[in-house]
């Protein structure tokens, strides 16, 4: 059955995986939303991309997406010199590539080599530079290496999960030509390319499907013995639309649906024959409302720079916060699958909650309380509409752009606007193409409010360090700044980097949760709801259970397997 | 059957169907843009006019709904209460004929709303969306359709009945028109705007996009008319006779192009209100909230919405009989204009 005897020789150290025991074979088919735009680590920046790779790779220490802690992988053990500078890392022995070439300490010095090498660019070099200065690394013996930092770092081992350890016989040739980068098409033959994930390349069609088939090597076995993976074969095929991907599913093309929206998951929740649908609970996107609060200098409009007086009122965003009707947004826009959010930490990310944060209920009358404390008033026409007006008795009213190609943000912004109007405000809907969006976000400001999104890649506060950071890209009411704009920016400046190198997480989180009440007190985003991550797979997928960390479904998929008459009929 | 008669039934059908969105404020039981956030997507309630008991009752009733338990989209009929139709209520203000301010409609309830075709997403009165929506649809596609049409129309004639390097010119000019690929334009033409269209505007602008875009098929179209027309005897004999060609235009070469006219007014109506559609996802119809018939229609392109509300089909449907009365009025006008040409 297996293509290469499991051989126990006493070298080999591999990890015993505790949960229910598979069977073995069998293919599991599961839609991606495109096709990857390469199967390379280095240059991977795609969802899609990044959830092929999670199958093919392996890294030292790994993030237990159900538990959200850290768990030993290609590493053994770890251990962290009491200064917290020093991290030494043993590797397990006897493990080998999925092409047979056996894994040492080289390989590993290879891996940080080219992700450190400022003329690769890769997309993990940022998350390595601590303080301004690289970590380095050596090695002390064939499996032993010692990684020295600069500062003590607060995410500690949490850092190394995700980066795959590159193969060094095949890329180290590559690399000295400088053509690193460049490699990894989806057309690469099978036999250039080598990981150490559960699954290895087989077969790509181009515009259809990627096949994967069981890695031989792979270093983890169940508690009975048996090798990882269970399935022969895994089949990501491109399915480009969400609504497409829920039909392939019912007609059982398809065995897993890795994350639907909440209407599309109730049309199968209803007519559910043999499939099983699975509520995740709430995940870690968070979804807000943000004003232009840039500096924009004489060449702006009038009109925006007005508006902008509003905005700047701390007051003004206080009151927009508490007239939002967030529970109403969870139950229309998510048909009640999602969870209301008062600051960015979801439900979903169970280790940073703030508890002392206020969760206050919808309320005009502290809305209207707050416009008055601000010097607004409001006028009421003669069919009974009331307005509500400025110091200088200018009506107020805005806009909000939202994705075209979200609903769900577009269904939101409908409700705010509802909401707001009943305080007098008019608002403005306006859907933009995502790409005019996000240029009027982060290069020409002109807009005035805006509701977005975004998907943490970790339950950790520093996978977001562009959104918090005043200097951030994505530091979205007032991007890339070059000094904090106002005390309480740098304040949450100073609060994020300390945290970032604090020693216990006790202390992280205390600087954390005063970083989410600074937040809570001056509104520059307006958090509104976190949807819920929704899945589902055929009855016959064994180990099924999804986590609220990506890859959703496939983060076991070591484990996945298909039952008895499944196995029979795929083949 | 005389022609005649037929017309003006068609003509009768066709201003009925266009007073009810006229006055949609009337006809209307709600204001489109309320929201009731409890009764998301409710199926559109019976009118009974015999209760659960067998009792009769001379007032049509509706029952009240109740969501059940734990669902968010399944109602049940609460036939503890009951809500009888009252008609010239009081309800949401409007302005009659947008000049009066007024509060009648033509019938509500006292107590709780009633929805004769359901909710949408947001708890919205699918009737009173489609009434009001069809102010904005309606008249976008006859407004759309008329610019289109005279745009062609003027083209047409000018490039049919003068020939030469003039042909040449306007028809290359059609001919670039329906080669552009007029998606990105209109991505383009929306980064040229204001950042938010209010609604008036956003109807003008709809209509002056639909007249742009539109015109090049027409004008080849009536410009093939011309030509032959122009070469009719009795278009030679007039000139012969030493008419001018304004003359000539207006009384031999115009009339022969109104079925070509006719026929595409009835095509163009119905595709422009569905056009709409296209401009609103590119940012360049109808905003929020106000309801369209392409805004109600654009919900139906979600699977889930497809498979689980078969009331958001409803204003698809009822749309067919302003179709249906464009197309019977156009074909009969037709008919009329070149009695000779069909013939029964």
């Amino acid at each position: 059955m297996a293509a290469s005897p499991p051989r126990k020789s006493s070298k080999e150290e591999l990890l015993v995986l505790p949960g229910e025991i598979g069977r073995s074979g069998g293919r599991l088919v599961v839609a991606l939303r495109s096709e990857p735009k390469t199967l390379n680590p280095l240059t991977s920046v795609d969802i899609p991309s990044r959830e092929v790779i999670g199958t093919m790779q392996a890294d030292l220490v790994h993030i237990n997406r159900a538990t959200q802690l850290t768990e030993p992988a290609l590493a053994k053990s770890w251990k962290i010199s009491p200064d917290g500078l020093r991290y030494t890392l043993v590797l397990r022995r006897g493990l080998k590539f999925s092409d047979g070439y056996p894994l040492d300490a080289d390989d590993v010095l290879f891996t940080f080599r080219v992700y450190l090498d400022e003329k690769v660019h890769a997309s993990q070099r940022p998350f390595l530079i601590i303080d301004g200065k690289p970590i380095s690394l050596r090695k002390v013996d064939a499996q032993t290496l010692v990684f020295q930092l600069a500062k003590p770092y607060a995410v500690e081992e949490r850092l190394f999960d995700g980066l795959a350890i590159l193969p060094r016989h095949l890329l180290e040739k590559p690399y000295e030509e400088g053509k690193i980068a460049q490699l990894g098409a989806l057309t690469t033959p099978p036999n250039q390319w080598a990981g150490l994930g559960p699954f290895r390349l087989k077969e790509y069609v181009a515009g259809q499907r990627l096949v994967l088939e069981r890695n031989p090597f792979y270093w983890k076995t169940d508690t009975k013995g048996n090798r990882l993976p269970y399935l022969d074969e895994l089949v990501f095929l491109f399915v480009p639309n969400a609504d497409a991907q829920v039909l392939r599913f019912q007609s059982g093309e398809t065995d897993v649906i890795s994350s639907t929206g909440a209407e599309n998951f109730s049309v199968l929740s209803r007519d559910k024959k043999d499939y099983t649908m699975v509520d995740a609970g709430p995940g870690l996107e968070y979804n807000f409302l943000f004003f232009n609060l840039n500096d924009l200098g004489e060449k702006t409009s009038a009109d925006l720079l007005q508006k902008q007086k509003w905005f700047r009122e701390v007051k003004f965003r206080q009151a927009v916060s508490v007239a939002i009707d967030r529970e109403a947004i969870v139950r229309l826009v998510y048909q009640g699958r999602g969870a209301p959010l008062w600051g960015l930490v979801t439900p979903g990310d169970r280790r940073w909650q703030d508890e002392k944060l206020p969760h206050p209920p919808r309320s005009l009358e502290r809305a209207r309380a707050l416009f008055k404390e601000a010097g607004f008033s409001w006028t009421t026409a003669s069919n009974g509409e009331s307005t509500l007006l400025d110091s200088t008795g200018k009506p107020v009213e805005f806009s909000i752009i939202t994705q075209s190609s979200s609903a769900e943000r577009s269904k939101m912004a409908a409700l705010m606007q509802d909401d707001l109007k009943q305080l007098g405000i008019r608002v403005q809907l306006v859907q933009l193409e995502s790409r005019s969006l996000a240029d009027r976000v982060t290069q020409t400001k002109e807009y005035d409010a805006c509701v977005l999104g975004v998907f943490s890649s970790d339950a950790d506060p520093n996978a977001d360090v562009d959104v918090w950071l005043s200097s951030g890209r994505l530091h979205l009411w007032n991007p890339s700044q070059t000094h904090p704009a106002t005390p309480w920016e740098a304040e949450i400046d100073r609060l994020f980097n300390a945290q970032m190198y604090a020693r216990t997480f006790e202390e992280r989180k205390k600087l954390y949760d005063r970083m989410q009440e600074i937040l809570w007190d001056n509104q520059p985003m307006i958090f509104l709801a976190s949807p819920d991550i929704l899945t589902g797979a055929r009855k016959s997928v064994g180990n099924f259970r999804p986590a609220v960390l990506q890859p959703y479904v496939l983060w076991n998929v070591e484990q996945l397997y298909l039952e008895n008459d499944a196995v029979n009929a795929s083949r | 059957m005389s022609g005649r008669r037929t017309i003006s039934r068609w003509l009768v059908f066709v201003i009925a169907l266009h007073l009810l969105v006229i006055f949609a404020g009337f006809f209307a039981p709600y204001d489109p843009a309320e929201q009731d956030r409890k009764n998301p997507y409710l199926p559109p309630m019976r009118l009974h006019l015999v209760d659960h008991q067998g009792h009769f009752h001379a007032r049509p009733f509706a029952y009240g709904v109740k969501l059940r338990e734990g669902s968010f989209d399944q109602y049940e009929e609460d036939r503890t209460e009951t809500f009888p139709l009252k008609f010239l209520v009081r309800g949401a203000s409007y302005r009659f004929l947008g000049l009066v301010p007024s509060r009648l409609h033509l019938f509500g309830t006292e107590t709780d709303r009633i929805y004769l075709l359901g909710s949408d997403s947001y708890g919205r009165d699918q009737l009173s969306r489609f009434l009001y929506g069809g102010r904005v649809s309606v008249f976008a596609g006859l407004l759309g359709a008329s610019v289109t049409l005279l745009l062609g129309l003027c083209v047409g004639l000018a490039a049919g009945y003068y020939g030469g390097w003039r042909d040449d010119l306007l028809m290359r000019l059609a001919e670039l028109f329906l080669a552009l690929p007029w998606l990105y334009l209109l991505f383009a033409l929306r980064a040229f705007l204001p950042l938010a269209v209010g609604p008036l505007e956003a109807f003008f602008l709809i209509i002056v996009v639909l007249g742009i875009v539109g015109w090049a098929r027409p004008a080849r179209l009536v410009r093939g008319v011309v030509l032959s027309a122009k070469e009719r005897d009795f278009v030679r004999a007039a000139r012969g006779f030493g008419a001018a060609d304004g003359y000539l235009l207006r009384r031999h070469i115009l009339p022969e192009t109104s079925s070509v006219l006719l026929t595409q007014a009835t095509m163009l109506v119905p595709q422009f209100i569905l056009a709409e559609m296209t401009l609103s996802f590119l940012g360049l119809g109808v905003p929020e909230p106000v309801p369209s018939w392409g805004n109600l229609l654009s919900s139906l392109q979600q699977y889930s919405v497809l498979v689980s509300y078969w009331w958001m089909y409803l204003p698809a449907l009822i749309m067919l009989p302003f179709f249906l009365g464009y197309l019977g009025l156009g074909s009969e006008l037709q008919e009329r204009a070149e009695p000779y040409k069909i013939g029964r």
